[in-house]
């Protein structure tokens, strides 16, 4: 009873000081969280990295150019990673491919953030036959099994940076429409949303000022879970050599060539393959995190 | 007081519970004593978040650990000292000895469990009968509570609220215990089962001779069914008597308060007197006697001191700066009736 | 209940049609011209225009397509462009191995994540619990070809006790078992986990206790079953994963599984057989949600009782 009577208090003072210290109670609960916070720690590293990469490593004289003088040479000091088999500098390629995977990961991410999260608050906030459509076509693209639909596109529209961009985004987008569709349907009827409409609030500015802001926490949750999930897809896509093609540093592409040298330099295929899970543990970490801060109730 | 221990089903003696978070220290129960007879009904009243709950949990030895602690004191029950059981012994006890039902029937039943295999389970755990002379004596106890034996192949999504708190109530009396604490069993009810779960309880309590703790916030219910009266406020018992004692001669401000605060259908011209401000944070509690700031005959030791018990007579007592020896015969310090 | 199996079957017919839609149309959009994929460079434009109309490849792309669902009804895809044979007997040869492939990465998975989920819940904040977390947490984090490459390098390469390549045995589908399943046993620890917590935290987890029953038993009969209802979701979820996981899976373990044929024909061009690979995939994963959903009654009667 008496913990019941301390969350009843806690709701009440959170509803009270919303406004000014939401972000800040949020970010209160997330420092505690030390898994988060290695996550958190790791992103700002490896984005930093990418961001670098030009000002570590030159991409034509380190990262593309052949040198088969240096070929498959192990991790030493001169090169910490190690080379592949066209003598280039395996470490120079993890930093590149960091920007890579990073870059198109995020893009993807926006594209189905912008375009899911459009379709998904008009089919939660409109509900009736405009739900039902979108809503059926969703279904139709969550028909299709997982990385299936990427592999799909990606295979249908041939290797290219920005083929990849679209088979990643559209892949992406029934997952958000159906997150904030969902989170638009539980504030849509709640009081203040009523009180709105009562004193004529329109719907746009009712969808701007109340829905939108009050359904970011389950679309920030899975916003970050996405950029994990998406990366792990460059990185199979072009393992399978459908996404990024060589001489472009990718992780998955990286794995596939040094998958030959497996038996001889296995480092090859370590150091890609670390990058890869490192960033995706990041991110699970930070996502987890996250959720964990925005709704505590589900801890 | 020691031979008057003999007949008592619990001893309760100044009980300190915590539950203890990142976030702050709770202080549920500062110093909870009470003590039931066999075959009483005792009341425990008070404000939700007073430590009516935890009272309950704490006799079962089911408060969650973490963040519950039980910091010090000692609860007898039936001769068992609770605070040292095993978790094994406790099993025997629970449900045969002390069982409990809890406030909200709608979410103490298994969803996917017929009824009757539930209440069943009270008599193979603790008679080591078999299934089917569980599930027969089961039926029997579905009777017993008003409920057709058939019924029990049921759901509990397929019951009503009032028809889900009589299982639970047969589930609580299924293994015979001494004592039934029963946590709000009414308040999740509409008003017209209350009154009828209400009636069965008190029948059948009659009838089979238990004694039973009955936590509640509602007076109506206290003045029903209960013999001795409690009156807790931030997890202590603040002032305690016979049920004429409670009603007819309040002592305590805060019991007052309640009494002002309930509808006077005699006048209705009567002003309500809600007791000023609010339960304080048990996170958080004011020094002193933990009522003084919404206390109207506040005095300045109040703020500093908790008050000692002052006995009016063996059983009535009050813990309140107000009272003393001498005056605590007559009354007259606060202004009930 | 029966009733509403058939309802169900009934309303997988429209995703079906439109899943086959969406990805005859994304198919279409492949470049090149499968003619002369088929003729090679050199042919004669005759040829290629007279073939163009034998396949059908000058009607409208709707036109194409129901010609080609009307096939799929009798379980015909069409014919390789690459093999000449039918893509329905390549796809059927190779449905034993995806088959064993996903199944024992789906037992693996089961049998280590369901134990684990419940332990991690039970013995919450324990050393355990720590260990069994980090374990999923590595599980969701890393990229099934990677694992198998790690596998194959350790069990294979450097102690030589198993099949790095092919399907001869069932000791072949020890490594991509696991490589596939470690993933779907993470993800489900992870939800059995928290579900278990969830359940444990309820009313009458604590009304069974309240009766004296003993912990254990309390977890078992009680507890258990509530917490396997978002359990099973994942389950078929994963059975999604699986399905694409087997796909990198199989190019990795060099298994002759659909995932390899598919990538094989992608590489190929060869679309009639891609589109049969994405068809039996879709399907599958359509009759694997079907199932899962039927499971939830058979789990939790509130739900059969609105399935009637």
């Amino acid at each position: 009873m008496t913990t019941q009577a301390t969350t009843v208090d806690a709701a009440a003072l959170t509803k009270k000081y919303k406004k000014q210290s939401q972000f800040s109670e949020v970010w209160r609960r997330l420092r505690k969280n030390k898994a988060a916070m290695l996550g958190l720690a790791i992103m700002i590293l490896l984005v930093g990295l990418a961001l670098a990469a030009p000002l570590i490593y030159d991409y034509d004289g380190d990262v593309i150019s052949q040198n088969i003088k240096n070929r498959l040479q192990p991790p030493s000091a001169a090169h910490p990673f190690g080379t592949d088999e066209m003598g280039r500098e395996i470490l120079a390629r993890v930093i590149w491919g960091a920007r890579t995977s990073l870059s198109i990961g995020f893009t993807a991410v926006l594209f189905a953030l912008i375009v899911g999260g459009t379709l998904g608050a008009i089919s939660g906030f409109y509900g009736g036959i405009v739900d039902n459509v979108i809503m059926r076509i969703m279904d139709i693209f969550l028909a299709v099994p997982g990385t299936l639909l990427a592999i799909t596109i990606a295979a249908a529209l041939g290797p290219s940076t920005i083929n990849l961009i679209i088979a990643l985004s559209i892949s992406s987008v029934p997952g958000f429409a159906r997150i904030v569709r969902g989170s638009v349907l539980t504030v849509r009827d709640v009081e203040y949303i009523e009180a709105a409409k009562a004193i004529g609030a329109s719907n746009g500015r009712i969808l701007l000022q109340h829905v939108i802001p009050n359904s970011l926490a389950p679309v920030i949750v899975h916003t970050t879970l996405n950029v994990a999930t998406i990366i792990l897809t460059i990185a199979g896509l072009s393992f399978l050599g459908l996404g990024i093609s060589a001489p472009t540093p990718e992780w998955g592409a990286m794995l596939s060539s040094g998958r030959t040298y497996l038996r001889n330099a296995s480092y090859y295929t370590m150091f890609p393959g670390l990058a890869i899970m490192t960033t995706i543990l990041a991110l699970n970490l930070l996502g987890d995190g996250l959720r964990d801060a925005l709704d505590p109730r589900l801890k | 007081m020691s031979e008057d221990n003999k007949d008592l089903m619990l001893n309760i003696d100044s009980l300190y519970v915590e539950y203890r978070t990142d976030d702050a220290i709770v202080k549920a129960l500062n110093g909870m004593s009470l003590q039931i007879r066999h075959g009483e009904t005792h009341g425990l009243v008070g404000e939700t978040g007073a430590g009516k709950t935890t009272t309950g949990l704490a006799i079962m030895k089911l408060i969650p650990d973490p963040p519950g602690v039980v910091v010090s004191g000692d609860i007898q029950l039936n001769y068992l000292d609770v605070q040292k059981a095993t978790e094994k012994q406790m099993e025997h006890v629970r449900g045969s000895v002390v069982s409990m039902i809890f406030q909200d029937p709608m979410t103490s039943l298994n969803p996917v469990m017929v009824v009757e295999d539930q209440i069943a389970e009270v008599f193979e755990q603790h008679e080591k009968v078999n299934h089917a002379e569980a599930i027969k004596r089961t039926h029997e106890m579905l009777e017993l509570v008003g409920i057709p034996a058939e019924r029990g192949k049921e759901y509990p999504h397929q019951f009503s609220g009032g028809m889900k708190q009589r299982v639970v109530i047969a589930m609580a009396l299924a293994g015979s215990p001494g004592l039934i604490i029963a946590d709000e069993p009414t308040t999740a009810l509409d008003v017209t089962i209350q009154a009828q779960v209400l009636k069965m309880m008190k029948d059948l309590k009659d009838r089979l001779g238990t004694a039973m703790l009955m936590i509640t916030h509602d007076l109506g219910i206290v003045a029903e069914i209960c013999d001795k009266v409690s009156v807790v406020y931030a997890g202590r018992v603040i002032e305690h008597g016979t049920l004429e004692d409670i009603f007819d001669r309040t002592r305590h401000p805060y019991t007052e308060g309640l009494f002002n605060s309930l509808p006077n259908l005699r006048d209705r011209k009567a002003m309500l007197k809600p007791i000023k401000g609010l339960m304080p944070d048990p996170a958080n509690l004011p020094g002193g006697c933990p009522f003084h700031p919404r206390c109207n005959y506040v005095m300045d030791i109040c703020s500093t001191e908790r008050a000692p018990r002052v006995y009016r007579t063996e059983e009535h007592y009050v813990a309140c700066h107000l009272y003393n020896a001498d005056n605590i015969q007559q009354g007259g310090m606060i202004q009930r009736d | 209940m029966w009733k509403y199996i058939g309802r169900r079957i009934l309303a997988l017919i429209p995703v079906i049609v439109g899943v086959t839609l969406l990805v005859y149309f994304i198919m279409s959009l492949a470049p090149g011209d499968p003619v002369k994929t088929i003729l090679g460079e050199q042919a004669t434009p005759e040829a290629i225009e007279s073939l163009r109309e034998e396949m059908g490849l000058n009607d409208p792309i709707i036109v194409q397509y129901v010609r080609w669902f009307g096939k799929l009804l009798q379980g015909d895809l069409g014919l390789s462009y690459k093999s000449k044979d039918s893509v329905s007997m390549e796809i059927a040869s190779r449905i034993p191995t995806t088959l064993k492939l996903s199944f024992s990465a789906m037992t693996i998975a089961i049998l280590f994540a369901i134990p684990l989920g419940i332990i991690a819940a039970v013995k919450q904040n324990s050393i355990i619990d720590g260990a069994s977390m980090f374990l999923a947490l590595l599980g969701v984090s890393i990229p099934i070809f990677w694992l198998g490459l790690l596998l194959i390098l350790l069990f294979s390469l450097r102690l030589g006790l198993l099949p790095s390549a092919g399907a001869q045995s069932w000791k072949s589908f020890i490594l991509p078992g696991i490589a596939l399943g470690f993933h779907s046993m993470a993800s489900i620890a992870r939800i059995t986990r928290s579900s278990m917590l969830e359940v444990i935290r309820q009313d009458y987890t604590r009304t069974a206790r309240a009766k004296g029953l003993p912990y254990r038993d309390v977890i078992q009969k009680h507890a258990l079953r509530n917490a396997l209802i978002p359990t099973v979701t994942v389950v078929g979820l994963q059975m999604g994963a699986l399905l694409s996981g087997s796909v990198l899976t199989e190019t990795v373990f060099s298994l002759p599984g659909i995932g390899r044929y598919m990538i094989q024909s992608i590489s190929g061009r060869d679309i009639p057989a891609v589109l049969g690979c994405i068809v039996v995939f879709t399907l599958t994963f359509s009759v694997v949600n079907l199932i899962v959903d039927l499971l939830y009654g058979f789990i939790d009667p509130r739900i059969r009782a609105q399935y009637s």
